[in-house]
């Protein structure tokens, strides 16, 4: 053998132990299910304790629980190349994108068997998981969206849920009367601002009776999203928009006591069911309270609007082990396993069922106000369509034009509709026509 | 001397490999998949020109091209004063100077990200240490992260920060620049500023052209920091660039065919714009052999 053959050999010794090494099982007693989940941290932790639970409840299936950022990228590389893990912990706004691109295995008759269906979850979040008439996920943890308030940076007199101002007049009329500016505008306390936390830009129509996506048809530029931006841009006119920039500029982190709602610069933000888990943390004993998110006056009927999200557990295409990856959805899927994980993340449970023990025993004291809002019939998900990661760029890029007062909200919801217009009919020619 | 070929080649063999497997192959999988509809997960579908006429009318893409454009010409010709600056004092012959040029060469060694981070504490239009400094001195300091005015300026700024690469090559090229005219320039009675401008940047002008051809070529591509301090192009798409249209295009919103249109439209502007400065370059560079 020459010393080009010795070469060769040795990279494909290489090459075929590195497999072999890679793809061990922890368990050869057992199947091993492969499960890639996004968080770290406490997150991390508890989920890890969900699949302990799993391994030890049976002894045909091992789940290896792996944490992997950029969780959505590597998961389609994974497919792609045609090693994708068992189980994917994604995020529930990609599960459109996800089905578009046949990245997902079809869970319909799977959960069907297991009685896994639109009766035993929130019809909110269970709208979540069906696409095309199909079961693309399940949920691991779901939120919902409410107003929080600091009551000690209140007037006494709306310093509880039951007087908080409960439309976006009311909230106006409350934010002028508390906010504080310097004798140089800077602001030193703001009552509230939109942009704060800026997580949800895309869905302020929505709380004004707009949507984004209307059958099939781009509606960015209706007059209900064109009254959200005009309520937009009136803050940045009351405080504005440089004095704005800069009091945001110095916001620190929303996991750190240097939040600006935990550290007292806005007496009340948009802010998710997770909050109390944060405010435990880094601000505890702080008071606080949460009601549901304004609404018009003149439209009563959007009363109860709440943003949804959530994560979800879904199986690749081409996974190895379909049916022991959904052995262990379903295992998360049962009520005191679901409880017990949303209750440790500090979310409201996505089931349609939940326990008095679940409401008694959960670290947000507002939970019962969540789990509601979920329930309401004003509670929404993000459109159905797999360009929303685009759509949601450009009503970001909308709301920052109006908040640095760049554009008229008229032009910068023009410029947003042309372009989801241009992106929205690009897709349907090349995914939704494949 | 055939096996003396044999055993080069065998050393030679992982790096043509990597080449082969690693860059040959992606580039020109990624013009083929230019003209293609796709999306990793399904088989690429022919699509013809499609992707370059859509980058023809994409508004984000011309935004993105201004912005990178922009940025190329002020974060370029202030990386290479600043560096040509930093090497002239580093040239002057005072006690303990390799230690300062340690110093000043160090901070190009810091990682993308960390300096990102880093430089959101220091820009921090509210408690940043810059701002707390322009605050001092009774001046209103400027919003260097919120304001869509200054984005783009702020990066510049930072740019400076890994101008040391480039300061250690001025160096080496200033300590060839031979004394004998700086003896000769100083019997003509030329000051200081002459003889920078006479002797020392016409000596230097081949190691200016290699760092400003490589200086507009990095800075075309420019991508970390801006995605750590500004996610998303904010505010307003005012720090959105090439590459990250790019990125996002290719990994977010899984347009790889597309994506790979946007990289090949960049390696032609980039191509031309070298090009372009090693022509105009013809009449200012001055080589020892020449």
């Amino acid at each position: 053998m020459g010393i080009f053959g010795l070469a060769a050999t040795l990279v494909v010794g290489a090459v075929v132990t590195g497999e072999r090494v890679i793809s061990r099982q922890d368990r050869t007693d057992r199947v091993t299910v492969i499960y890639w989940e996004k968080w770290t941290g406490s997150e991390g932790e508890e989920m890890r304790k969900v699949v302990n639970a799993f391994n030890e409840s049976q002894d045909r299936i091992f789940v290896k629980y792996l944490s992997i950022s950029g969780i959505d990228s590597k998961t389609r590389l994974a497919i792609a190349g045609g090693n994708p893990p068992d189980v994917a912990g994604i995020w529930g706004d990609q599960v459109v994108q996800f089905a578009d691109a046949n990245a997902l295995t079809d869970l319909t008759e799977l959960a069907n068997n297991k009685g896994l269906d639109e009766d035993y979850y929130i019809p909110a979040y269970w709208d979540g998981y069906v696409y095309k008439d199909k079961v693309w996920a399940l949920p691991s943890t779901p939120a919902a969206i409410a107003l929080h308030a600091r009551p000690d940076l209140l007037p006494p007199e709306v310093a509880t849920p039951e007087t908080f101002p409960k439309t976006f007049e009311a909230l106006d009329a409350l934010v002028e009367k508390i906010s504080v500016q310097g004798p140089n505008g800077s602001l030193k306390l703001a009552g509230f601002l939109p942009s704060n936390p800026g997580w949800w830009n895309w869905a302020w129509g929505y709380y004004f009776g707009g949507q984004l996506i209307t059958d099939d048809k781009v509606t960015i530029d209706t007059p209900e999203n064109l009254r959200a931006f005009r309520w937009i841009a009136k803050y940045t006119k009351k405080f504005g928009s440089k004095e704005v920039q800069s009091f945001q500029g110095g916001f620190g982190n929303f996991a750190s006591p240097q939040d600006p709602f935990m550290s007292g610069k806005v007496a009340a933000e948009q802010n998710g069911v997770w909050k109390a888990n944060y405010i435990n943390v880094y601000k505890p004993g702080l008071e606080w309270f949460a009601v549901p998110m304004p609404y018009p006056a003149d439209r009563p009927d959007l009363k109860g609007r709440s943003n949804l999200s959530q994560d979800v557990l879904c199986i690749p295409r081409g996974a190895k082990h379909v049916k022991e990856a959904f052995e262990f959805l379903s295992f998360v899927q049962k009520q005191d396993v679901m409880e017990g994980l949303c209750s440790a993340h500090g979310k409201n449970s996505p089931l349609a069922k939940v326990s008095e023990k679940f409401f008694d025993t959960h670290p947000n004291k507002y939970i019962r106000l969540f789990d509601q809002l979920a329930r309401s019939p004003g509670a929404f998900n993000i459109p159905k369509v797999g360009v929303f990661p685009q759509i949601s760029n450009e009503m970001n890029v909308a709301f920052q034009e109006v908040n640095s007062e760049q554009k008229t909200p008229e032009r910068a919801l023009a410029d947003a509709q042309q372009r989801a217009e241009i992106i929205w009919s690009t897709y349907r020619k090349q995914v939704l026509a494949q | 001397m055939k096996k003396d070929l044999r055993i080069g080649l065998l050393f030679a063999l992982p790096w043509i490999l990597g080449f082969i497997i690693f860059l040959a192959y992606p580039v020109l999988a990624s013009l083929y998949y230019s003209f293609t509809n796709f999306s990793i997960l399904r088989e690429p579908s022919y699509v013809g020109a499609d992707n370059y006429a859509e980058l023809a009318s994409d508004t984000v893409f011309h935004k993105a091209l201004i912005n990178t454009l922009i940025y190329a010409v002020g974060a370029v010709p202030l990386s290479t004063v600043v560096a040509i600056g930093l090497a002239m004092l580093l040239n002057t012959k005072v006690k303990g100077m390799s230690y300062y040029r340690t110093i000043f060469f160090l901070p190009s060694l810091v990682p993308m990200v960390a300096l990102g981070t880093l430089f959101l504490w220091i820009f921090n239009g509210d408690y940043g240490l810059l701002n707390e400094g322009i605050r001092a001195a009774n001046l209103e300091p400027p919003n260097w992260l919120g304001d869509p005015a200054w984005s783009k300026s702020t990066l510049m700024l930072i740019s400076m920060w890994g101008c040391g690469q480039a300061m250690v090559i001025y160096l080496a090229g200033l300590q060839n620049v031979p004394v004998s005219l700086y003896e000769a320039a100083d019997l003509d009675g030329a000051k200081l500023g002459k003889k920078i401008w006479n002797v020392t940047l016409p000596m230097l002008s081949p190691v200016i052209l290699f760092n400003v051809v490589m200086g507009i070529i990095g800075a075309l591509q420019v991508f970390a920091v801006p995605y750590v301090m500004f996610p998303g192009g904010a505010p307003a798409r005012s720090t959105y660039f090439i590459a990250s249209y790019l990125f996002d295009n290719a990994f977010q919103y899984q347009r790889m065919g597309y994506a790979s249109a946007v990289g090949w439209v960049m390696f032609i502007i980039t191509l031309v714009l070298t090009l372009l400065a090693l022509k105009i370059s013809d009449r200012h560079v001055h080589y020892e052999t020449e």
